[in-house]
């Protein structure tokens, strides 16, 4: 791979300083020159990207993975119903989040693949999302899963249905979250994202209350993070932002979660989904 | 109840922001669900969750509540500055060099940061200070000659020491933290700060 072959150490360092503010805690002195050649690196960056996001290489995998029979009951995941329909993945997760009459509840793209892989191939829930995301050599099967799914909605419009009951108590119960305040430090999401134009240190912070700011951010998650060099979905997306909160950890596909998913999704309904992204 | 009935009907227009889970029922589910999908990960135990008056207020009235009240304004600023240690030998200001060191420093109080380990001030996340600096947040002012523009009296320096200690005290919603009211900077370490914002020597002065 051509693409994790050209990113340098220097590289590597700029972009996990402008992810990772705190890892360059002791930055301040940096000259001039040393300014300089990160804004070069970065420029070739983005040269080096222009023919292709390494998502790619995730939703090869997802593709592969849902075709192939696995688990205990050697199924595929092709009977999965995603809300259009079993095996429809073609503009199924700009429809997501929504209510599942077979599990009674709300779900998010990702609790929706581990319902199927429980129910179809027979996998144990408590061993499929034991460890859903991936890191250094350890690869998610959920994240390229996920890759797969998202990238069968570049470009279909956003629009998950509202119309079911639990889907107005997801939306409303999300909303309710993403302004709940707490912890040492006192933040809620809205400390960080309810104002347009607004950045911690150098990174821009989406303004989530205005369809406009929802839509950016929304739109372009699930994406491939380069600074870790890895793919990452929206739950993990929505856990580190928990964890800069400083609250404690969100179980995976909890309802706490997936309303507060349901949320955003409602707030960039109408857009046009342009996933998988590529992220610092 | 007409007020449901006419919530029902926007909803049912399809118009905007309509939620018919009414916010009331929303706050009572959340509170429900809360400790049962969150976990305790590292240092971020559970009992974060649970709000103080402070943030049950501002959460509750998106940031804007009432003057009057018990909830209020008035009554919870007035606990919150009764609540700050001021220092027991009536001086504020410390080493400005170790405040820009901790205005730097964004660590601590994350499930990634070790137990014990030294939180830092956050500072820089959130204000532009020393000019130096390009690399700063936009939540929080400027305060690039903080105290070359108010000057040094104790009373700048009693406010400056007070705010870093507990903002909310000054501002019941604000978005800066309590850093010496949760525990995460010590009286020694606001002093530093309060040094990096209004010692003349301060590069925030220069
Ligand atoms: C302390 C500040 C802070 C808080 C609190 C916070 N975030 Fe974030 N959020 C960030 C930062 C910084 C980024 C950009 C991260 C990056 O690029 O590495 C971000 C990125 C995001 C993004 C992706 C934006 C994009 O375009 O890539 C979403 C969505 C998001 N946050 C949602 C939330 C939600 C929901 C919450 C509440 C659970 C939350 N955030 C709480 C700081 C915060
Ligand atoms: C999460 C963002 C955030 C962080 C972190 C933060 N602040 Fe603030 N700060 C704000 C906001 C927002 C205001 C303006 C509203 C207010 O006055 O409370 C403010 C106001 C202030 C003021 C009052 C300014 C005035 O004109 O009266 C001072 C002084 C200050 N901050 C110092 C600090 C110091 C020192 C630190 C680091 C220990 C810090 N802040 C960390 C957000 C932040």
């Amino acid at each position: 791979m051509r693409f994790r072959r050209v990113i340098g150490q220097s590289l590597m360092a700029a972009l996990l300083c402008a992810a990772v503010p705190l890892a360059c805690a002791q930055d301040g002195a940096a000259t001039k020159e040393e300014k300089d050649a990160t804004i070069q690196e970065i420029e070739r960056y983005r040269e080096m990207i222009a023919d292709g996001n390494p998502a790619e290489l995730y939703e090869l995998r997802g593709e592969e993975m849902w075709k192939t029979p696995r688990g205990p009951k050697k199924a595929t995941l092709q009977g999965c119903d995603l809300g259009l329909g079993p095996g429809v993945v073609k503009g199924a997760y700009a429809k997501l989040p929504r209510f599942f009459a077979d599990t009674g509840k709300v779900q998010d793209l990702e609790s929706r693949l581990v319902s199927c892989m429980v129910n179809l191939q027979g996998m144990n829930e408590a061993e499929v999302i034991a460890r859903p995301f991936g890191q250094d050599a350890y690869k998610s099967d959920l994240e390229a899963l996920v890759a797969y799914v998202v990238g069968q909605s570049k470009g279909v419009t956003i629009a998950p249905p509202l119309e079911h009951a639990k889907e107005k108590e997801a939306y409303a119960l999300g909303k309710r979250m993403f302004l709940y305040r707490a912890g040492p430090y006192d933040f809620s999401c809205a400390t960080c994202h309810s104002e347009n134009g607004r950045r911690i240190r150098l990174q821009d912070l989406p303004n989530l209350t205005t369809h406009i700011g929802a839509s950016r951010a929304y739109a372009t998650w699930p994406a491939y993070r380069v600074s870790q060099g890895e793919f990452r979905s929206m739950q993990w997306r929505m856990n580190d932002c928990f964890r800069q909160q400083r609250f404690p950890e969100p179980g995976y596909g909890s309802e706490v979660v997936t309303a507060l998913i349901s949320y955003l999704a409602q707030m960039a309904s109408g857009s046009p989904y342009e996933g998988p992204g590529i992220k610092r | 109840m007409k007020r449901h009935a006419l919530a029902a009907l926007l909803c049912g227009l399809g118009l905007a922001g309509c939620a018919t889970m009414d916010d009331g029922a929303a706050e009572k589910r959340l509170v429900e669900i809360l400790k049962r999908d969150f976990h305790e990960k590292g240092i971020a135990k559970l009992d974060r969750l649970d709000q103080d008056a402070v943030q049950q207020s501002c959460t509750k009235f998106n940031n804007n509540p009432p003057h009057g009240g018990p909830g209020g304004i008035d009554r919870l600023e007035a606990e919150q500055m009764a609540a700050i240690k001021w220092p027991a030998d009536g001086k504020f200001i410390g080493d400005w060099k170790n405040g820009e060191k901790l205005a730097q420093d964004g660590r601590g109080m994350t499930w990634t940061d070790k137990a014990g380990a030294p939180a830092g001030g956050n500072c820089y996340n959130c204000h532009q200070l020393a000019p130096k600096e390009l690399s700063f947040g936009t939540i929080g002012p400027s305060l690039y000659h903080y105290g070359k523009s108010r000057g040094n009296s104790p009373e700048v320096q009693k406010y400056t020491f007070g705010k870093i200690f507990n903002a909310k005290a000054y501002n019941l919603c604000t978005n800066m933290p309590r850093f010496g009211y949760h525990g995460v900077l010590t009286e020694a370490q606001i002093k530093d700060l309060v040094a990096l914002l209004l010692d003349p020597a301060s590069p925030v002065n220069n």
